[in-house]
């Protein structure tokens, strides 16, 4: 009585979450190009922007546009300390925590102030926050290096060139045909800093709060009633995401060793989350994993597969110029789509719900 | 006789000029149940609206056991005794049976803040869910989601949630509305279980008079935001105000 039922369908998803997880442990492994190690340090990061921004949407109902703006506050305080100090953990430190203290303060100000009106005023002032953040990012050029924004070297360890375990000889050892270089730490720093902070969102949401934060997403006014302070979970939540994005951002800075309005702050990557989110489901830890890998892969890959098709399709009339690679985007709007359409759920909400009971 | 439970003084909410209730004093009693009747729009729900939070008072007071509480959101009157039941089914609905009954078990205990500890893992909170799921006889639904019950079983969970808050003030509103007379007994005895316990404060919104008959210790009577009557039932339902009231004759003709 006490189990909760688990459908065939939650298993399976579980299932491609591990296989997941495990492909990213081990992908340096697996996929020996640079190119792989982008895409898999990526899927990683964003694993983690996205699951913080469905505590928002998904969990608690909270409609926000300026997740990019906390993920940007974390990776700027990095690129900034870097920069300026050099390259080191004490520069490192000190960017995370100042990225994550004025996320906080804007994210307590943002929330207290403006977390009673209704969601779409909500909405509309993290949108302008989010602008002005924009903004003040390309502006204080002095700082931010602009639109051009700002290259900096990471900590020694994680420069290609370091070796992490040397032979007699001298050389990087080699574990199955792989250099144990900087490179791989940085890579493996990139997947663990990921993997805790998912832990802990998952953690956050199988806990009492986790309840509350559902309760408030399906009737604001009888958790009101029966003892729950709305404004303060809902406060709570925002903060909690923002910290996480903050820090998502000082990871993915200390990894892409060039931080720009581009890579944190533009409204295309919060464009991106939102599709992650509803790809992969609403309300549930594992269809942020799954939104993420295959929106990031369908952005590296998509293109390269249709150069394939469009010259495997060579000699067909129109095909090659419907799957010419410049093309990628409207397919990639089709594919999404399509997912809505037979996903209205998401890829792991609605296939948990296969064989659910009725 | 007991010091009253819950006391409001000269309550009073305007809407731009109109006065929804006006000037309500009124006392009640641990072990009493009240029943609140009137005509539509007689501010009954107000009423109850201003005393559990949802609306704060133009002016007046309501207080719990001599706390003002007037000034306090919703919550902090939740956690100051205060429980309320709504008319329309105003339950979580995507939740499960089970977690709607553990949320308010949750409020009161004060875990709501707890990030790190898993759900499972407080199972007393469980446990207490799961003896007001037997009480209200909703035990073998406990996983479905509320929005899957039927409306009679939803009424049920209503008043479950509501027990489950222990609170000292029980409010109901309507809670047979729309329901069918076999299951409309249901929820009834479960008020008449509530009332049983002699230290809970009841305020009932009810139209029905049999149920009005069969419960009530007492009866005031709202009308256009006034407090027409106040009294023992048979009193009041045999007074002439309450019959010109009910009838729909205007009182100033009568």
């Amino acid at each position: 009585m006490n189990a909760i039922p688990s459908t065939q369908g939650s298993v399976i998803v579980k299932a491609a979450v591990l296989v997941i997880a495990a492909l990213l442990l081990f992908a340096p492994f697996l996929f020996q190009d640079v190119r792989s190690l982008e895409v898999a340090a990526r899927i990683c990061v964003f694993i983690v922007l996205v699951a913080s921004y469905d505590l928002l949407i998904g969990y608690t109902g909270i409609v926000s546009f300026a997740h990019t703006m906390f993920f940007g506050f974390g990776a700027y305080g990095a690129a900034i300390a870097l920069k300026q100090m050099g390259p080191g953990w004490d520069a490192v430190a000190l960017g995370a925590v100042a990225g994550m203290a004025v996320s906080l303060v804007v994210a307590v100000a943002v929330g207290l102030l403006s977390l009673r009106v209704k969601a779409i005023f909500f909405a509309m002032i993290t949108l302008a926050t989010a602008s002005v953040a924009l903004v003040l990012a390309s502006q204080l050029s002095q700082f931010t290096g602009g639109e051009d924004g700002i290259t900096y070297r990471s900590p020694d360890i994680f420069k290609t060139a370091t070796k992490l375990f040397v032979d007699e000889e001298g050389k990087v050892v080699r574990i199955f045909g792989v250099r144990l270089n900087g490179k791989l730490a940085a890579y493996y720093f990139v997947f663990f800093t990921s993997l805790a902070m998912f832990l802990f969102m998952l953690r956050l949401v199988g806990s009492p709060i986790g309840t509350v934060l559902k309760a408030i997403r399906e009737n604001e006014a009888r958790a009101e009633a029966i003892g729950y302070r709305v404004v303060a979970y809902r406060t709570f939540v925002f903060v909690i995401a923002a910290l996480l994005a903050s820090l998502a951002g000082t990871v993915y800075a200390i990894w892409l060793k060039y931080t720009g309005p581009d890579t944190t702050l533009s409204f295309a990557i919060m464009i991106d989350i939102l599709l992650m989110v509803v790809i992969g489901g609403m309300g549930t830890m594992w269809g942020a994993v799954i939104g993420a890998v295959l929106m990031v892969m369908a952005q590296y890959y998509l293109r390269d597969l249709m150069g394939t098709a469009a010259e495997a399709t060579a000699n067909i009339p129109l095909l090659p110029e419907v799957l010419n690679p410049d093309r990628w985007l409207f397919w990639l709007g089709i594919i999404f789509i399509l997912l809505v359409y037979f996903f209205p759920k998401g890829i792991a909400g609605t296939i948990a719900q296969k064989g659910a009971r009725a | 006789m007991t010091q009253p439970s819950l006391v409001t003084q000269d309550l009073t909410i305007r809407f731009g000029g109109h006065v929804a209730v006006n000037a309500v004093s009124c006392e009640f009693r641990p072990g009493e149940l009240t029943v609140i009747v009137g005509p539509n729009g007689a501010g009954k729900t107000t009423y109850f609206n201003l005393i559990s939070g949802q609306l704060t008072a133009t002016s007046g007071k309501v207080l719990k056991d001599g706390t003002d509480l007037t000034a306090m959101a919703p919550s902090a009157r939740a956690h100051h005794g205060i429980g309320r039941a709504f008319q329309l089914t105003n339950l979580f609905p995507g939740l499960t049976v089970l977690e709607n009954i553990r949320l308010a078990v949750q409020a009161r205990s004060g875990a709501g803040w707890k990030l790190l500890r898993r759900v499972e893992a407080l199972t007393e909170l469980t446990e207490k869910a799961e003896r007001y799921l037997e009480a209200t006889k909703l035990t073998d639904k406990a996983h479905q989601p509320a929005s899957a019950l039927p409306h009679g079983d939803q009424r049920k969970l209503e008043v479950a949630l509501l027990m489950a808050m222990e609170p000292d003030i029980y409010m109901f509103d309507e809670p047979t509305a729309g329901m069918s007379l076999d299951h409309a007994p249901d929820v009834l005895d479960l008020i008449a279980e509530i009332k049983k316990d002699r230290t809970k404060t009841v305020l009932l919104v009810e139209h029905k008079m049999d149920v009005v008959r069969a419960l009530a210790d007492r009866i005031i009577v709202l009308h256009n935001g006034e407090l027409l009557a106040d009294g023992p039932p048979e009193e009041v339902m045999s007074s002439q105000i309450v019959r010109d009231v009910y009838l729909g004759k205007s009182t100033e003709a009568a």
